[in-house]
């Protein structure tokens, strides 16, 4: 049984002085998803039954490659964002929790250097 | 890991059935929590029937005679029986709030009755609320000044004093805290919507000096950012407040600042 005051549980290690920042990047990416999933939906049922050299020829257009690569930074940075927060909701076992915000970063960071790739490549005619 | 059922010395058995009073014409069935630090035995619901024309109309009035006329040995809070005091602050019907308030004609058929929920119970409708008093204190909920004038009191206009209207009136009952499943995952670290709503108090008060201060010991993603805007409290709040606003707000306030 813990011998310390309510108070100093409470207090704990104090304030982290951050937060505002999540909060904030949150909100940004969740604004900035609406139009660019959107635009994303529209592009994929326009193409639907497309063959590779007609996707090829789409995405040589710069606008749309550039819609996709800001489609792909803001949804995987708002997935990151939003699933950090499910981990430390839920998680509270110290070293789990690590792994798991570890992992959260990786396959985040995974998902959105894989689309880039992929649309880079096949937009510079690869 | 959040614990989706209670451990096996917390489940709720049945509990004993208290006999009908004599005679009565009108009578509501009362299904009270029960538990004893004294024994080993787990919580247990016991049932009580109560003749509606011999008693209060609220549903603190039915625990007092309860008390008073069947078992003694009921515990629960209760002082000023007129919903200023926040003590007989408990989970009625499903919803946190307070029984001298609730009308035993509020709640359809037997009137379910458990205290606070997620906090730990020293007896009965009797929750511990050590830890949400020490938040309490760790928000420092009194005026900050430096500035040595005026040493009477710091006067306030009109319109900043009406800033604090739905803030003041809160009375600490801890309804909405314990409504909220933010509060009940993470209260170890978050200071839940009762604490916000008074931080927010403080924070908006034109004569407190330390705002700056106040907002950097709230900047934090578990003391402040656990608030998902889940909205239990505004809706389970007996006093009719609205914590999610006083949260929104402040996190208004550290936006603001920074941009």
């Amino acid at each position: 049984m813990s011998m310390r005051t309510p108070l100093s549980k409470v207090r704990g290690l104090g304030s982290a002085k951050s937060g505002t920042e999540h909060f904030w990047h949150q909100r940004l990416t969740a604004v900035a998803n609406i139009p660019l999933v959107i635009f994303l939906i529209w592009f994929c049922v326009s193409k639907v039954g497309a063959d590779r050299a007609e996707m090829a020829a789409a995405l040589s257009n710069p606008l749309v490659a550039l819609m996709l690569v800001f489609t792909i930074i803001s949804v995987t940075w708002h997935m990151r964002l939003g699933m950090q927060v499910v981990i430390e909701d839920y998680i509270h076992s110290e070293g789990s929790k690590l792994i798991c915000l570890l992992g959260n970063t990786f396959f985040s960071l995974a998902v959105a250097l894989t689309g880039l790739f992929a649309v880079l490549k096949i937009s510079f005619g690869g | 890991m959040v614990e989706l059922v209670l451990p096996k010395n917390s489940r709720v058995g049945d509990g004993k059935v208290w006999p009908k009073p004599q005679g009565a014409n009108r009578t509501r069935e009362f299904k009270v929590y029960r538990w004893s630090p004294d024994d080993d035995a787990n919580p247990q619901v016991d049932t009580y029937t109560i003749d509606l024309d011999d008693c209060g109309p609220m549903v603190l009035d039915a625990l007092i005679k309860i008390k008073n006329e069947i078992d003694p040995t009921l515990t629960f809070r209760r002082s000023c029986r007129e919903g200023i005091c926040g003590s007989c602050a408990m989970n009625i019907d499903g919803t946190n709030t307070l029984a001298c308030t609730r009308g035993i004609d509020e709640v359809d058929g037997d009137i379910h009755i458990y205290p606070l929920p997620h906090m730990p119970v020293v007896k009965d409708l009797v929750p511990d609320l050590s830890r949400f008093y020490a938040q309490h204190r760790s928000i420092e909920p009194w005026l900050k000044t430096e500035t040595p004038q005026p040493r009477t009191e710091w006067k306030q206009s009109h319109e900043d004093r009406e800033k604090l209207d739905g803030l003041y009136e809160c009375i600490l009952c801890a309804c909405c805290s314990t409504s909220c499943p933010s509060y009940w995952w993470n209260g170890d670290r978050y200071l839940g919507p009762a604490i916000l709503l008074q931080a927010y108090r403080w924070l908006i008060d034109s004569r407190d000096e330390a705002t700056g201060e106040r907002l950097d010991n709230l900047e934090d993603p578990f003391r402040l950012y656990r608030c998902h805007t889940i909205m239990n409290c505004s809706k389970a709040c007996p006093k009719g407040l609205n914590p999610a606003k006083a949260i929104a707000e402040i996190k208004k306030m550290m936006v603001e600042r920074r941009v």
